[in-house]
């Protein structure tokens, strides 16, 4: 392999890695809030890649990706007051199944509305076919604006942590759910909030990669399975170190295929999670109840 | 005679009517999904044991049925005439392990007997079953269910990318398997009635076997797991031990299940080993009982039934993933359940009902 090569497998392994940590921090943000993993997560990312391709049959670029993104927080809200809301300190094992439940119905209302087609927007600017030169390095434009989008969104998502009272609030209930309602704030709808972010952020995330990857009514499995994969690789909770697992899973998937067939590229990533969740499953960024209460 | 053998003699005696009941009305076409029904029923139960008894979930077991299946298929179907000269060959053939059947175009095939690969299929499954569990089981909560779906998924694109096992198209032409002379398993309409028996035989004796074991010491010991595994482990029960048994034999009822319907349906495809099989097989178990052997059957008879039939049309996965919700909704703990009298008593009492809590 020579060395051009060598950083064309890491450009791509790069953007898939983003679209991978974008999900993870989706997993991050309910699993902070509520203490539950959203198997559904994936099927955030697909609805708003496909809500985003036909709305932009008739609306503007960014109109559609926003609109697309304002639908899919909606229906992560719907899901959460209807399905979660008004259960009592339900089970692990509970949410478990009722999330998979969720993952398929919303799965299969997709297929019906839009059919089995691969689908994706346009490329935002230039064509497939357009590159940049980077050193030796050709790199789609359509990569940066994956990058770049994604990068501002999690430095916006810090803010929000950071700065503001709605996310300040929800620090404060993944602390301590208890304390926090002493000081009036309202739990329930801080979990209701963590759906709807998690949903914005999935529904960004998938309008932005469609061009790249294309969506499918189906999609949402592989990528709520790789971006459990980098939640756990990173720490449960942790979304700063959910982006570095992310590029980290992105590349070594990039060079499984210069070794093995493309078609067990998910093999790989796959039994990386297994391995972690049987050797370290506090993720490899250190211990997850430190990680849990850091910073997002 | 004491209930639990009524239950069997009931079960049996239902099997019995159905049979007579298609063969009155000339309907005996039903037979045929119904025999694929009573093998998915074979890992349901299997499955209803490790969730309902042990307290382990499994998002993976379309896995364990798709190794079962596609290991019988691979060794009764790979010509292995190429190789004839090697050692290897040589002593299967004295072991009596190969047979040389006529292929579709005159030639003659040399293959691995039937029986030989169904045992081989189930000893695999057993040793995947005990080498993946052994790490997995260690997991609670989350991370099961996360490693035993990608446990499943594994093995989905393995079988989806490999060109040896067909890859999408799957492999087909599987012979028939004959358990002992005059009595085989497999699609010839002329045995269907003989098939439906062995396959509602295979889960009767599987559901024998399971019912006795839940009565056992290693019965109680589950269930003791299930309550409390902390405590169970303070009481000195080999909590892990029990958990793994109990994984491997679910795995290998899978396995058969996968055998004996990929000798019945003359094949097996990837679509075996998807996610959604798996999350239909919780289901069928949560709609059952979760602790409940001959809830998680029922269901698993009315719904696979239904289901092979067509009778959900396109929203076949919608009708399970729509079942999983409403169910972990508003009766946790499954819908035929001991309690589920004196539940709908109290409903009616105008009492606030304790299920949905």
């Amino acid at each position: 392999m020579n060395i051009d090569l060598f950083f064309q497998y890491i450009v791509a392994g790069l953007t898939y890695g983003t679209i991978y940590a974008v999900v993870a921090i989706g997993f991050n943000i309910i699993y902070n809030a509520t203490g539950i993993i959203n198997f559904a997560q994936g099927e955030f990312v697909m609805l708003g890649g496909m809500t985003a391709v036909t709305l932009h049959q008739i609306l503007p670029l960014p109109l559609a990706i926003l609109a697309a993104v304002i639908i899919t927080m909606a229906v992560g809200a719907l899901i959460e007051i209807l399905f979660i809301r008004w259960l009592d300190r339900p089970s692990v094992l509970r949410m478990v199944i009722i999330t998979i439940g969720i993952s398929i119905l919303i799965r299969e209302a997709s297929l019906h509305i839009w059919g089995e087609g691969v689908r994706a927007l346009p490329y935002f600017t230039g064509s497939s076919e357009t590159s940049i030169r980077l050193g030796g390095v050709f790199v789609s434009p359509q990569v940066l604006w994956v990058v770049g989008i994604s990068a501002v969104m999690v430095i916006l998502l810090n803010v929000f942590f950071t700065y503001t009272l709605p996310g300040r609030q929800m620090r404060a209930c993944s602390a301590n759910r208890d304390a926090a309602r002493l000081c009036g704030i309202n739990a329930k709808n801080m979990v209701t909030l963590s759906f709807v972010l998690s949903a914005g952020i999935g529904a960004l995330g998938g309008s932005i990669v469609s061009p790249i990857t294309y969506v499918q009514y189906d999609s949402g499995t592989q990528l709520a399975i790789k971006g459990f994969t980098v939640a756990i690789l990173g720490g449960l909770g942790n979304s700063a170190a959910a982006v570095g697992a992310g590029m980290i899973l992105g590349v070594l998937e990039s060079f499984s295929i210069a070794v093995l067939p493309a078609a067990y590229k998910d093999v790989i990533s796959i039994a990386i999670l297994l391995l972690i969740l049987f050797v370290r499953p506090s993720g490899i960024f250190g211990s997850s109840e430190a990680a849990r209460l850091s910073e997002f | 005679m004491r209930p639990k053998h009524l239950q069997m003699i009931g079960f049996l005696g239902l099997v019995v009517a159905i049979q007579l009941v298609t063969r009155a009305t000339d309907s005996a076409y039903h037979l045929t999904q119904l025999t694929m029904t009573a093998y998915y029923s074979l890992l349901v139960i299997g499955l209803c044991m490790l969730i309902g008894y042990a307290g382990q979930i499994s998002l993976g077991h379309a896995g364990f049925f798709s190794i079962g299946g596609y290991i019988a298929a691979y060794l009764t179907t790979h010509d292995l005439s190429a190789h004839k000269g090697a050692a290897f060959v040589a002593l299967f053939a004295k072991a009596g392990l190969l047979r040389t059947r006529p292929d579709l175009y005159g030639g003659d095939l040399l293959t691995v007997q039937p029986w030989a690969a169904c045992l081989a299929a189930l000893a695999v499954t057993a040793v995947v079953a005990y080498l993946v569990g052994g790490p997995v089981l260690k997991l609670r909560g989350h991370y099961l269910a996360m490693a035993t779906l990608g446990f499943g998924i594994i093995i989905y694109r393995i079988v989806l990318g490999t060109t040896a096992l067909g890859a999408a198209d799957g492999i087909s032409d599987v012979p028939g398997f004959s358990l002992l002379p005059g009595i085989e398993v497999s699609g010839n309409s002329s045995l269907r009635v003989m098939n439906y028996y062995i396959a509602w035989g295979l889960v009767a004796a599987g559901m024998v076997l399971l019912l006795n074991l839940i009565h056992s010491r290693v019965g109680r010991a589950l269930a003791s797991i299930h309550g409390a595994e902390d405590a169970a482990d303070a009481m000195g029960i080999p909590t892990a031990r029990y958990k793994l048994k109990t994984f491997v034999l679910s795995a290998v009822f899978a396995a058969l299940a996968g055998v004996m319907l990929t000798h019945y349906n003359g094949g097996i495809g990837p679509s075996e080993a998807s996610v959604m099989k798996s999350v239909r097989y919780v289901a069928i178990v949560a709609i059952g009982g979760m602790a409940n052997l001959w809830g998680a059957l029922f269901m698993s008879l009315g719904l696979n039934y239904l289901s092979l039939r067509g009778y959900f049309g396109t929203y076949d996965d919608a009708v399970f993933g729509g079942i999983l919700i409403v169910i972990m909704l508003f009766a946790p703990d499954g819908l035929l359940r001991k309690q589920l009298l004196s539940d709908v008593r109290r409903l009616f009492a105008g009492r606030t009902a304790g299920g949905g809590a």
